[in-house]
């Protein structure tokens, strides 16, 4: 008998659709795995079935039975138990303390150990009841989670990308450890976009794109350039040959590496590319791949080696943000409110953020609060930000809105180089193409741009060169006119060894 | 079962009002703990509130007490603004008195204009060396400003009652724990004759001026801001963090500093173990009545002065206890933070229980 059936699942958030009539079954014993990229609706999805979201329509059996948890507690009472991708532990209290805080009937606390002991031994995940969570490492702290999830007997068991965290050795272990749940009957739901796993894995697949089910397979049958290509689907828009003549080198980056300051990031691994006058390199690579540390880099916000970043010949690895826009690099980073602006600022106060060295907005340590304000005004108008004045708080502009004004504080600067992260995240398709234009127009007149994203179709239609980011490195650059889905797919695929043998062949 | 929503937009006409409400809550309130005690309530709302204004010498006394707390609350509503939490300046008030005093004792008696302003930037270089013990295990190990500031309070407060009964005591004062009267030279000049009005107040105006313009033209006052309200978008701008803290909490140390001076130098003219009355704070309480702003702050502190005195004139002749004026002190802060919660959140009640 089925043990979960799905049909019809749909959920609208403002503006987006994350599900779209998502329906598939999963059986009793069997890893099923969920495929898609970042805003596929995977999230989402999983959050239904957990009880955390509720569908606005679509109905869920649980064996055979209708199934609609207003709650993870009656998702748990059902069999249904989650693994997050990001834990919930207390580091101060230990493991044992952490269970039983996440229990809704916890046994005592002697009954409670010895049960921690036998499910750890039983499914290979040796775990010490009485160690306090801070001394744990990351991957002994995803088997608390396990174990608190085991500890409840579930059936179907959905796990959120366990792997981003582990090495390769606590993959091989956590992959026994599914395996023989699968083995005593319990499914497993598998979230990951890591192809190779789900092929060696999962028995069964459902890809998830734009919110809606576009193939179910067998990932044994598939390679993982087929898989990748179901994911981001076959209609990409390849780019045309452009005309484009690039000039000199105006950034490079060498060989940079950088350890994560956050327990879920990634650490950056030899990064090395360079962009010319005129060109505009794309960044693909699904989030949590180093675009945050990469980021971080370009901007100044994170020191690195002095020679690891060279703005037209000169070092500026351990160059400031502010000293690295007076000489021309100028950023965008992804989060509009609280990292591109500061939210309850005005559109001035805001202006003079980035403005303040480049646009000389200041006079002897004091605001020049007027040609702050005329250059607010300036990004107004020349982006056409809908706004009723400068004196606007940041917040209350429309995300699209607020979007142009802070990609048109930089472009308008007339930066040598320009890097921006997820340009057109969360932005109205109109807004969305007026961005690309501008960013198009700056390289037109010369500057070097590097964009960010996720968004393979916004790539391939406003890069000239192309790479991936995936798991800290970067693929090689290659002119973006010669590639084709299927080599996409390989480069996301993570196969970025054999990708740059190839290239440099 | 209640729950916040954060509301779009707070209102601003109620961020300006709430603070009246606040004082009028506190009256109500007080009123009622005032009545519990067995006192007329409205009798004791008037005597505080009212009666200060109406006797010449109360009204000056009303710039001894608020020149401080204006002083202190200026300089925390810097770091306040940046989310550098100094709860320290009573000890930074204290060890400013300390060194302002110590170096006019180190002059007695010799003569010269020269010397207050010696004593005053010895009192602010006192209150600023002390601050900068939170700021610095803040930047090098990550400490939490608000405990070690918070703790330094009692270290200056001991070392000044040690200094008082030792290197500092007075040699023809009959083994009290006390210092020598400061001499002429030493004490600040009163500016309205007949009252204890002293130089201080023209400074704590002075400060309020300075600070307004800080923070509305100067580039430093708009990172100070820019790192309260969004710290990745400071870091972002180029702001360094660590600049920034050590800036907030040496200034509100070296003006809390400069207030301690102020007191020793001007009303109490010595120093005694019995200087800190709290003074830094109260100020905290200032700085929020104020909306952290130099204005409110300035209006607040005359507020706050007004508990000081006619809690004063209260326990004389009320015979109140000495803590309802605390008290009374304290319910203002809290009906404010309160009223705060309201602004930006709206109360719902919802049936179903939230997981």
């Amino acid at each position: 008998m089925t043990l979960l059936t799905i049909e019809g699942l749909t959920k609208a958030y403002p503006g987006v659709l994350a599900n779209d009539h998502v329906s598939f079954t999963i059986e009793p014993g069997e890893i099923h795995a969920l495929l898609g990229e970042n805003g596929a609706g995977k999230s989402t999805l999983v959050k239904m079935i957990y009880g955390l979201v509720r569908p606005d329509s679509g109905r869920m059996a649980l064996h055979g039975h209708p199934f609609a948890p207003h709650k993870p507690g009656e998702a748990r009472a059902a069999g249904v138990s989650m693994v997050f991708q990001h834990f919930s532990l207390f580091e101060a209290l230990t493991v044992a303390e952490n269970i039983t805080l996440g229990m809704e009937n916890a046994p005592p606390r002697a009954e409670l150990s010895a049960r921690i002991r036998d499910v750890s031994q039983e499914y290979g995940l040796p775990l010490d009841p009485d160690r306090l969570v801070g001394d744990l490492s990351v991957g002994e702290r995803q088997r608390v989670e396990i174990v608190r999830c085991l500890l409840q007997n579930p059936r179907l068991l959905i796990m959120d990308e366990p792997t981003s965290v582990l090495t390769p050795q606590e993959v091989d272990t956590l992959f026994q450890t599914l395996r023989k749940l699968s083995a005593e009957g319990v499914a497993i739901l598998y979230i990951s976009h890591k192809l190779d796993e789900i092929r060696t894995l999962c028995q069964r697949a459902t890809v998830l794109r734009g919110g809606k089910v576009v193939a179910e397979c067998t990932p044994a049958d598939e390679t993982a350039r087929s898989l990748a290509e179901m994911m981001i689907g076959g209609e990409l828009a390849m780019p045309k040959a452009r005309s484009f003549s690039p000039g000199e080198p105006i950034l490079r980056v060498m060989e940079l590496s950088l350890p994560s300051q956050t327990p879920f990031g990634t650490d950056l691994d030899r990064i090395t590319f360079q962009v010319r006058a005129g060109e505009i390199l794309g960044i693909g690579g699904v989030a949590g791949n180093g675009q945050d540390e990469l980021m971080a880099a370009l901007t100044g916000e994170r020191a690195v080696a002095e020679e690891m970043i060279v703005l037209s010949g000169r070092h500026i690895g351990r160059t400031g943000p502010d000293r690295r826009r007076i000489l021309g690099l100028l950023t965008a980073p992804e989060q509009r409110l609280g990292h591109a602006a500061a939210p309850a600022m005005s559109l001035t106060e805001n202006a003079f953020l980035t403005g303040r060295s480049r646009q000389k907005l200041d006079s002897l340590g004091f605001v020049n609060r007027e040609s702050t304000r005329s250059f607010a005004r300036a990004i107004i108008e020349r982006f056409d930000v809908r706004t009723p004045g400068a004196a606007t708080p940041a917040q209350a502009l429309s995300g699209g809105n607020l979007q142009k004004y802070v990609i048109g504080r930089e472009v308008l600067q007339k930066p040598a180089a320009l890097v921006v992260n997820q340009p057109t995240w969360g932005v109205d398709a109109a807004a969305a193409a007026a961005i690309r234009q501008s960013i198009r127009d700056l390289a037109a007149q010369g500057s070097a741009v590097v964009v960010i994203s996720q968004d393979l179709d916004e790539l391939m239609e406003i890069s000239d060169t192309f790479a991936v980011l995936a798991g800290g490195a970067l693929s090689v650059p290659q002119p973006a006119a010669g590639l084709s889905v299927e080599k996409i797919g390989l480069m996301m695929g993570g196969n970025l060894a054999e990708e740059a043998d190839h290239a440099e062949a | 079962m209640l729950r916040l929503e954060p509301r779009r937009r707070p209102s601003k006409l109620m961020l300006g009002l709430t603070p009246v409400l606040a004082v009028i809550a506190t009256m109500i309130a007080g009123g009622i703990l005032f009545a519990i005690l067995g006192k007329n309530p409205v009798e004791a709302i008037r005597i505080i509130f009212i009666d200060p204004f109406l006797d010449p010498f109360s009204r000056t006394e009303l710039l001894v007490k608020g020149a401080p707390l204006v002083l202190i609350a200026i300089g925390l509503s810097l770091g306040f603004r940046a989310n550098i939490w100094n709860i320290g300046a009573e000890g930074q008030f204290v060890i400013g008195a300390l060194a302002g005093g110590a170096t006019g004792l180190a002059f007695y008696p010799m003569e010269g204009i020269w010397i207050l302003p010696v004593m005053a930037i010895a009192g602010a270089a006192g209150g600023f060396a002390w601050a900068m013990i939170p700021a610095f295990l803040k930047i090098r190990f990550n400490a939490n400003e608000i405990l070690v500031s918070l703790m330094l309070v009692y270290v200056a407060i001991l070392l000044l009652s040690a200094l008082v009964s030792g290197p500092l005591r007075d040699p023809d004062g009959f083994n009290f724990p006390e210092s020598r009267l400061f001499h002429d030279s030493a004490t600040l000049p009163i500016i309205i004759s007949g009252s204890r009005a002293h130089a201080g107040v023209l400074v704590a105006l002075a400060s309020v001026v300075i600070a307004y313009v800080l923070l509305n033209r100067h580039v430093l006052g708009y990172q100070i801001k820019l790192t309260g309200q969004a710290p990745k978008a400071a870091a972002f701008a180029g702001v360094n963090a660590n600049r920034i803290i050590a800036i907030c909490l040496g200034t509100s140390g070296a003006l809390a500093g400069l207030a301690g001076m102020f007191e020793a130098a001007g009303p109490v003219g010595q120093l005694v173990p019995a200087l800190p009355v709290g003074y830094g704070f109260t100020a905290i309480i200032v700085a929020f009545l104020g909306r952290l702003n130099p204005i409110g702050i300035l209006l607040a502190g005359g507020v706050m002065a007004l508990t000081y005195i006619g809690g004063e004139t209260a326990q004389l002749t009320l015979s109140l206890p000495a803590a309802a004026i605390s008290v009374f002190q304290g319910m203002l802060l809290f009906f404010l933070l309160a009223m705060d919660i309201l602004i930006t959140y709206r109360v719902r009640i919802r049936r179903t229980e939230v997981a």
